[in-house]
């Protein structure tokens, strides 16, 4: 049993109370949701904190799914099983079923949630690609009840950093909601529950006229962070939906891309699922959107 | 010898058919674990016992300059620290290993691979001792290290070993078998010869319980009671008392119930040595359990052979000879747990089940900056890689013959009159009858529709394979004119006692890891004595309750201990004869033995039961002459050899020709590991070492970076398979007996971690067949089976 240096545990009662705590305790305090990418990295003596703020008891505060008409709300504490079985969710965004069946595992998905899986901010993280491929914004809460709200692109500051800072709380995840939407979330993994080689999402809006209105692409796991892609955006843009077009988003994704070797694959390869997996995410959306 | 056909698949029906003897039936050690009863070494908890942490290198090769102690001593809680120095005051800082070879128990001189022991740390519970870990300062000189094996015998490459007096290179040993001169004549002479560079990775058994010891040493009686994850616990008393200097009665191993062996508990750690250590300076119980990372990064590992394969043949498929040159990477330390005289273990049978003219094999190996073993992993003593290799370039030959690897197979296979058969390596195969073992497994497979199948898939473009691997194990080491380990002859004891209620008690000197002894050892008895196998308690795993014996590894327990276990039922069934004569009052020859009572013959009537009879051996009244009171025996079996089960695999795999991913859409396993005695626990096992060969085939292996850091340090990076990954295993059967095997059984534990990958990687490299690839190395992760389709396939190191 690998086990964690010490530090002190407290269950919060609100988000206020929690923040405060926060502010109070500085850098050496660290909230812990579903504990799954934080507690290993403890156990392992990859990070050390002298303080824990458990806030799991904020569940009924913060763990919610609300579908709009012009937006889907999602508290931050809301946990992979639920974003999986949510039928709501899965009807205005089929890339978050299609996201959550690959992450991990049914012991992880149970406990894991949304805010941490973005606040952990690894660059393999999927629910960051299907946060960047909707085009999310995420709501901080700070001392006072100060809230900012800032795009995805603002949030990941870096590999393992967020735009959160020390005595703030993500508490939201706003979606926005347009018409003619549809898509799609692929992964490719060595093995179910591992970490993505590389996984993609697309999301297209389709206009009246069957044309593609905005298209996006998110993809985990090539870069420091959870990439967006806007040139596939731009150059997609107004198009009709052919299999040129997505070979032709394909290909700007592998070279947008700026994936490592690692045990997981070579670059080389991952270039190549990069563009793989946009082209077979993409051409699933406009499926998807279309019926 | 006969051979029985058995088309039908699995059943699962009617897994508990109660018999008395060979059969199905449910396992009796499975409501204690399936109800969380298992007790496990850490489940010991004794009063006042302490925890032992150990610090460990973070350098792959480096001099230690300095240990200082003194902050983690003052650490709450902390009793004891001890480092390399202090333990070499006593003479204990290294202990032999199980090749003869010396490994450090806590390093004093240098440190020789990324992991190994430093220095322990004993204190209240395992966070105080973890904590003080933190505040040991150890100074380094940091070394270049020595990673890759084909570099390690070149003139500048660091000396690792250079605690071995006189030692001057990195040369372990080199070791030939087969016939040179006649290899190379056949070769110099063939119509066709293949060559093929196949690495077998290092990877790890990774069993689900770490390992760990509590060590209770009493100063005022001298007894030292160890309880650890042993797959050995006799051979390990022996070595304690020989190095440990602790008179061997006064050591008792417990090895309680065990999650997982496969051979990761076969070598003795330094960490059970510093827990005993821990337990004599402290006067406590003390408890060392490693954590997942230990495990994976210091413990033995499996594999890590560099072949060169090379086999001779005739133009229409007649394999004449093969050769092959392999470089062994043996770690840090020779570890390798094997009989003496197989410095390589069994990889001799590389010539697998074919009946050739010559082969020869030459082997050199060498130590690197890696964590030592060598020989785990349910490996038969090296015979997964034996089977590897003759059975991938036994496809590369199908590949450039331009033939279906079946039938390549079928034409060359030892034919069942050639039995006893002796390979040109000096093995000699007890039993066998190949073909049909092969056609059944054809047969479940549909092969020739899978063929046609794939025939239309490929003009689609689409990417599927189809795999085949037949092998031949030598198990249950083994007689002991030919092996022993350190010293200790490989023959096994066992007794046998009939309680005055007609109960019994059998003991074994081997232990169970997951193989289900407590019932196939109960069921051998219950066979030969006619007692149902409920009746029959099997005790296992304490050396003060157990007869003497080598261990369970190396699919040895029923080929060895099995035997013991047959022919001491026999003996007591001889006695309880002696008494049923005087019972019956009848002359010996005139009983018949009818499974659970003697009988007179010719009068059904007049019979006693076994139960009867060890009331009448326990009770009041005379004995016939000469025959004692009690019915008990006790044995010590020798096998005269080993036995050979065989198998055909056939594996079916699908690759996704945009990611590269590869599906095992199908696996056809038929066995033949003669009698059998429980089905079910023999598909049990079948299924295990499946889902271990996808693991290798796909996924798993421990890699190192250049400084010899070790990248496979949690489950995260080093991959075991899940469910999702395998297919349901079709699993089949065949019945040649072992001819010298008292119930002709023969070892089955390993042979599908044996049999597997090479039907799997046999199954991708098919797949790939439309690109021109003939080889790929394991691991075939997406990624390296991509650059396989694009010919560039490379080796793993
Ligand atoms: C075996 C295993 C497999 C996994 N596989 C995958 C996978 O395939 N794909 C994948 O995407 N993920 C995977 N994960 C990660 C999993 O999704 C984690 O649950 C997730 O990354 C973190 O969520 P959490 O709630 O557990 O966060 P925690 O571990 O509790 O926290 C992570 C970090 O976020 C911070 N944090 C949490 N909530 C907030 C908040 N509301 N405001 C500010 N900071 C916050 C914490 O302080 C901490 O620094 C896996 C994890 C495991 C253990």
């Amino acid at each position: 049993m690998q086990v964690p240096a010490p530090f002190e545990y407290e269950r919060a009662t609100s988000v206020d109370q929690a923040i405060g705590l926060m502010e109070r305790l500085g850098s050496s305090a660290r909230l812990v949701a579903g504990g799954h990418s934080l507690l290993p990295m403890m156990k392992l003596r990859l990070a050390n904190f002298e303080y824990l703020i458990d806030i799991n008891p904020l569940h009924d505060e913060l763990g919610y799914i609300r579908v709009g008409a012009d937006e889907v709300r999602i508290g931050a504490l809301t946990r992979h099983r639920e974003l999986l079985e949510s039928a709501e969710l899965a009807a205005a965004f089929p890339i978050f079923r299609d996201a959550e069946r690959v992450i991990a595992d049914p012991v992880v998905r149970n406990r894991g949630t949304l805010g941490g899986s973005l606040c952990q901010a690894d660059p393999s993280e999927d629910l960051s690609a299907v946060c960047t491929t909707l085009d999310a914004s995420c709501v901080i809460r700070g001392p006072g009840g100060a809230e900012r709200v800032v795009s995805m692109a603002e949030f990941h500051v870096g590999p393992y950093e967020t735009a959160v800072a020390d005595g703030e709380i993500l508490t939201e995840i706003r979606l926005p909601r347009r018409p003619g939407h549809g898509s799609a979330y692929e992964k490719v993994e060595r093995r179910a529950g591992d970490w993505a080689v590389v996984s993609a999402g697309a999301a297209v809006w389709l206009g009246a006229d069957g044309t593609i209105a905005d298209a996006r692409v998110g993809l985990a796991a090539v870069g420091p962070n959870t990439t967006g892609i806007p040139e596939i955006s731009d150059t997609i843009k107004d198009q009709a939906p052919s299999e040129a077009l997505y070979e032709q988003a394909g290909a700007i994704a592998a070279r947008s891309c700026d994936p490592a070797t690692d045990q997981r694959g070579s670059a080389d390869y991952k270039r190549h699922l990069a563009d793989e997996l946009t082209r077979r995410t993409l051409r699933k959306a406009v499926e998807r959107a279309r019926s | 010898m006969t051979t029985v056909h058995e088309p039908k698949l699995t059943t699962f029906d009617d897994n508990d058919q109660k018999p008395v003897g060979h059969g199905r039936m449910l396992r009796k050690e499975d409501p204690r674990f399936l109800r969380g009863r298992g007790r496990y070494t850490d489940d010991v908890q004794l009063p006042g016992m302490l925890h032992l942490a150990i610090l460990r290198s973070p350098f792959a090769h480096a001099r230690i300059l300095s240990v200082d102690i003194s902050a983690a001593e003052a650490s709450p809680g902390v009793k004891l620290v001890v480092t390399g120095a202090m333990l070499a005051e006593k003479g204990l800082a290294w202990m032999p290993t199980l090749s003869n070879d010396v490994q450090a128990v806590l390093a004093t001189d240098k440190v020789r691979f990324q992991g190994q022991e430093v220095a322990f740390v004993v204190a209240d519970d395992r966070y105080a001792a973890r904590d003080a870990l933190e505040l040991i300062d150890v100074e380094y000189d940091v070394l270049d290290p020595v990673v890759d094996a084909r570099r390690a015998l070149e003139p500048d490459a660091p000396l690792i070993r250079d605690d071995l007096a006189g030692k001057t290179n990195n040369h372990v040993f080199d070791w030939e078998t087969g016939d040179e001169a006649a290899t190379a004549a056949v070769f110099a002479s063939a119509d066709v010869v293949v060559t093929e560079d196949i690495v077998y990775p290092r990877v790890h058994p990774a069993p689900m319980e770490t390992c760990g010891a509590v060590a209770d040493f009493d100063a005022i009686d001298g007894k030292l009671r160890l309880w650890s994850t042993t797959q050995a616990p006799h051979a390990h008393r022996t070595l304690y008392a020989i190095v440990a200097g602790i008179p061997e009665h006064k050591i008792q191993v417990i090895a309680p119930d065990i999650g997982g062996g496969f051979g990761n508990k076969v070598p003795i750690y330094p960490g059970y040595v510093c827990a005993i250590v821990g337990s004599i300076l402290t006067g406590k119980p003390v408890k060392w359990m490693e954590d997942r990372s230990e495990n994976l990064i210091s413990t033995g590992f499996a594999r890590d052979y560099l072949m060169r394969g090379e086999i001779a043949a005739t133009r229409d498929g007649k394999i004449l000879a093969i050769r092959t040159n392999v470089l062994a990477d043996h770690g840090a330390f020779n570890g390798t747990a094997a009989p003496v005289k197989y410095p390589a273990g069994f990889f001799g049978v590389f010539t697998g089940s074919y009946d050739i003219e010559a082969a020869y094999c030459k082997m050199t190996a060498v130590y690197t900056n890696k964590a030592p073993g060598g020989v785990a992993y349910a490996c038969s003593f090296r015979i997964t890689e034996a089977v590897y290799l003759v059975e991938r370039i036994v496809d590369c030959l199908a590949y450039e013959l331009d033939m279906d690897p079946a039938e390549l197979r079928l034409k060359n296979f030892i034919q069942p009159e050639q039995f006893p058969y002796e390979t040109k390596t000096g093995w000699v195969y007890d039993s066998g009858n190949y073909e049909p073992t092969m056609r059944l497994a054809m047969d479940i497979a549909g092969y020739a529709d899978l063929r046609r199948e794939q025939a239309e898939k490929r003009a689609r473009g689409e990417l599927m394979g189809i795999g085949i691997s037949f092998f031949t194990e030598a198990v249950g080491a083994g007689p002991r004119k030919d092996m022993d380990i350190l010293g200790l002859g490989m023959a096994d004891g066992c007794e046998l006692r009939i309680h005055p209620t007609g109960k019994a008690v059998v003991r074994l000197s081997v232990q169970t890891q997951g193989q289900g002894h407590e019932t196939t050892f109960a069921q051998i008895v219950a066979e030969e004595i006619g007692i149902p196998p409920a009746d029959i308690e099997v005790v296992h795993g304490d050396t003060d309750q157990t007869p003497f014996g080598l261990g369970t590894y190396g699919s040895r327990s029923t080929p060895v201990s099995g035997a013991a276990a047959a022919l001491v039922a026999r003996k007591v069934r001889d006695k309880a004869q002696l008494i049923a004569s005087a019972m019956l009052e009848v002359s010996v020859a005139d009983l018949d033995w009818v499974k659970g009572a003697f009988q007179v013959k010719g009068d059904p009537s007049k019979s006693v039961t076994i139960q009867a009879i060890a009331m009448r051996a326990h009770g009041a009244g005379d004995l016939p002459d000469g025959v004692e009171g009690g019915l008990e025996a006790q044995i010590c079996y020798n096998p005269s050899n080993l036995t050979y089960p065989h198998g055909a695999y056939i594996c079916v795999v699908d690759i996704d020709p945009g990611t590269a991913q590869v599906k095992v859409r199908r696996f056809i396993a038929v066995d033949d590991c003669g009698t059998r005695i429980n089905p079910m626990i023999i598909e049990g096992q079948v299924h295990g070492g499946l889902t271990d060969g996808v693991g290798m085939a796909l996924m798993e292996m421990i890699a190192f970076d250049e400084d010899g850091n070790c990248l496979g340090a949690s489950l995260m990076d080093y991959l075991i398979p899940t469910a999702l990954e395998v297919p349901d295993w079709e699993t089949g059967f065949t019945v040649t007996p072992s001819p010298h095997h008292p119930i002709g059984a023969k070892g089955v534990g390993e042979s599908a971690t044996v049999g597997s990958p090479p039907a799997i990687v046999n199954a991708v490299v098919d797949a790939l067949k439309p690109f021109g690839v003939r080889h790929a190395d394991m691991p075939l992760t997406p990624s390296r089976v991509w650059d396989a389709m694009r010919g560039q396939a490379t080796p793993p190191i």
